[in-house]
């Protein structure tokens, strides 16, 4: 008995440095597993699959993506999606625009910075019905100077050639105040007496913003441009409270037009859905590989 | 310092920086404004078409107290609490967990494993609706807080590992080779060493996943239908087609809903921003 005792703990004390890491990242990977990676094979899987979410899976192997090679709703909200990528990375130079504007050590400055980042913090439901209520046509306070500038009103969610950036510049006002404090938090850790350097050579305004602070602020760059990126591709919250798709569903986008087909009161088209989601992480996956590329060079670096 | 500083500037730089600084800061938050005084406007306003000027009254108190008496908004707060809460302490306890095993010990799987945990960060969660609702509702946690908790500590862990990874790696390893060679276990390195240094990480960890899970909209629409379970934010879209054009009632009901993250951010500013801006100085 006690052979067995202190047999099994000389085991653990031989193994224990290769046994704990394992141990100590068990609960967290099988959560992750759990919820996470094998959901998304799943989805893969469901999406060659005709499906109601209840019955019986009947296999249509394909089929759900050639659908989607006609379906006009599925090119609006691919184009959207681009729309929404490329306007949102707006924000990162936005940001950057900003965060030199409060670069300053003025009485007060603490409290304008956070005041600026405060939309950040609001949830995008929130952010969504303030800003409902800043385009709404007659009171909205947007469409009001609107029609004192130019005289004509706009009603900007319901019209058709406005509403997606509509939906979108809402989008960027949170998204400036994140990447302002990313460029805030960058700006505070330069390099001072390299700036003070380029300066003596008579560097200056554009030049010494783009030779030399530019790139020591590299690292808050990636980081702005990934979270703005995954930002832009999961956009949802924004479309569902602001215009829930429409008008006719003019600003749906991937992820919300998955919703739909899935979930919808139409009918519950989960493998269809699946396979509009299975699009949009293609997509993302262009993105997460480069990413993950950059990340795995530091990491060799380090 | 860059820019140049104001003070080293003419005279009228700095003038003109004072005054257009409050200006910018106005412009910037004027949605906010605009809803901050919508909700303190009697409701007579809106109908009499005074939607810009003063509110011709303070009617704060009865906005406020009727979104609390007449719309279940309390009660959707004390939901959002009770998925929230419970979220934070899961996943930044099993971060601790994984982002020390994937700092401090090296193994051939250790990358793999790191990147699998950052990939699964940066998905478009839609991916995961299908199969996680139908696994919810098979489960029987479908419409249940407790449903909403598990997949958020889960996807949570996620960003919770990489940045605990990254901040233990920068912590001194000399530490815990030194206890080793004392014959310490792993677990109390874990918990006597490394633990209380990570306290920092910890806090900024909590402030930050507090605010993500508090305003999550997606998950509670798909993971949750009726109103015993439904979180705030969901809660108040709801509310809102309830309240057409009451929008004195839509405002006090979105400041509601936006305060705690609010209160949050300004009580633990310092954290807050340490951890939304980790890796966005070095690295």
């Amino acid at each position: 008995m006690s052979s067995t005792v202190s047999a099994t703990s000389s085991y653990w004390k031989r193994n224990q440095q290769r046994l704990a890491p394992w141990l100590f990242l068990a609960p967290g990977m099988i959560m992750f597993s759990i919820y996470v990676i094998i959901p998304i094979f799943e989805s893969i899987w469901i999406s060659f699959y005709d499906w109601d979410g209840l019955g019986a899976k009947t296999w249509i192997g394909m089929a759900n993506y050639v659908e989607l090679l006609d379906d006009e709703a599925f090119y609006t909200s691919l184009k959207n999606n681009i729309l929404w990528l490329v306007l949102y990375l707006l924000a990162v130079p936005a940001g950057l625009a900003v965060a030199l504007f409060l670069n300053q050590t003025v009485a007060g400055i603490r409290l304008y910075k956070s005041l600026f980042f405060f939309p950040f913090v609001i949830s995008q439901v929130v952010v969504g019905l303030i800003f409902t209520w800043f385009y709404a046509p007659d009171f909205g306070l947007l469409s009001a100077l609107i029609k004192a500038v130019s005289g004509q009103s706009i009603a900007i969610l319901a019209d058709e050639r406005y509403v997606t950036l509509g939906i979108i510049a809402a989008g960027l006002w949170p998204q400036i105040a994140y990447c302002m404090i990313l460029y805030l938090t960058g700006l505070n850790n330069i390099n001072p007496e390299q700036v003070e350097a380029a300066r003596m050579d008579g560097a200056k305004g554009w030049s010494l913003l783009w030779n030399i602070i530019l790139p020591q602020l590299g690292p808050a760059t990636f980081i702005a441009v990934v979270v703005t990126v995954i930002g832009a591709l999961r956009s949802f919250d924004l479309v569902s409270i602001m215009t829930d798709g429409g008008p006719y569903g003019s600003s749906r986008v991937l992820s919300f037009y998955m919703y739909e087909q899935a979930l919808s009161e139409y009918g519950y088209r989960m493998g269809y859905g699946a396979a509009i989601a299975v699009v949009l992480f293609m997509i993302m996956m262009v993105f997460i590989t480069l990413f993950i590329v950059r990340m795995l060079m530091q990491e060799r670096h380090a | 310092m860059f820019p140049t500083p104001v003070q080293k500037a003419a005279p009228w730089v700095r003038h003109a920086y004072t005054i257009i600084l409050p200006i910018a800061l106005i412009v910037w938050l004027l949605p906010l404004i605009g809803v901050a005084i919508t909700s303190i406007r009697p409701s007579g306003d809106l109908a009499a078409g005074n939607y810009f000027g003063m509110p011709s009254r303070f009617a704060g108190f009865e906005n406020y107290t009727a979104v609390f008496r007449d719309s279940p908004i309390g009660w959707y707060i004390l939901n959002s609490f009770k998925v929230t809460i419970p979220t934070v302490i899961g996943a930044v306890g099993l971060a601790c967990l994984s982002g020390f095993a994937l700092a401090v010990y090296k193994f051939r799987a250790n990358l793999v494993v790191f990147f699998l945990f950052v990939a699964g960060n940066f998905i478009p969660f839609q991916i995961l609706m299908v199969p996680v609702r139908d696994m919810t509702l098979k489960a029987g946690l479908y419409d249940s807080i407790s449903g909403l908790v598990l997949f958020h500590v889960a996807f949570q862990t996620g960003f919770c590992t990489l940045f605990m990874r990254n901040f233990i790696k920068s912590l001194p390893f000399a530490l815990i080779e030194s206890a080793r060679v004392e014959g310490v276990s792993e677990w109390r390195i874990f918990r006597y060493i490394v633990l209380p240094l990570m306290r920092p990480a910890i806090a900024a960890l909590s402030v930050l996943v507090f605010t993500f899970i508090w305003n999550d909209y997606f998950w509670a629409t798909v993971l949750v239908q009726g109103q015993h379970a439904m979180p705030v934010t969901a809660g108040l879209y709801s509310l809102n087609g309830q309240w057409i054009a009451a929008w004195h009632l839509v405002s006090a009901g979105s400041i509601v809903a936006a305060m705690p993250p609010v209160l949050m951010f300004f009580l633990m500013q310092k954290h807050f921003i340490a951890g939304l801006t980790l890796g966005a100085t070095k690295g």
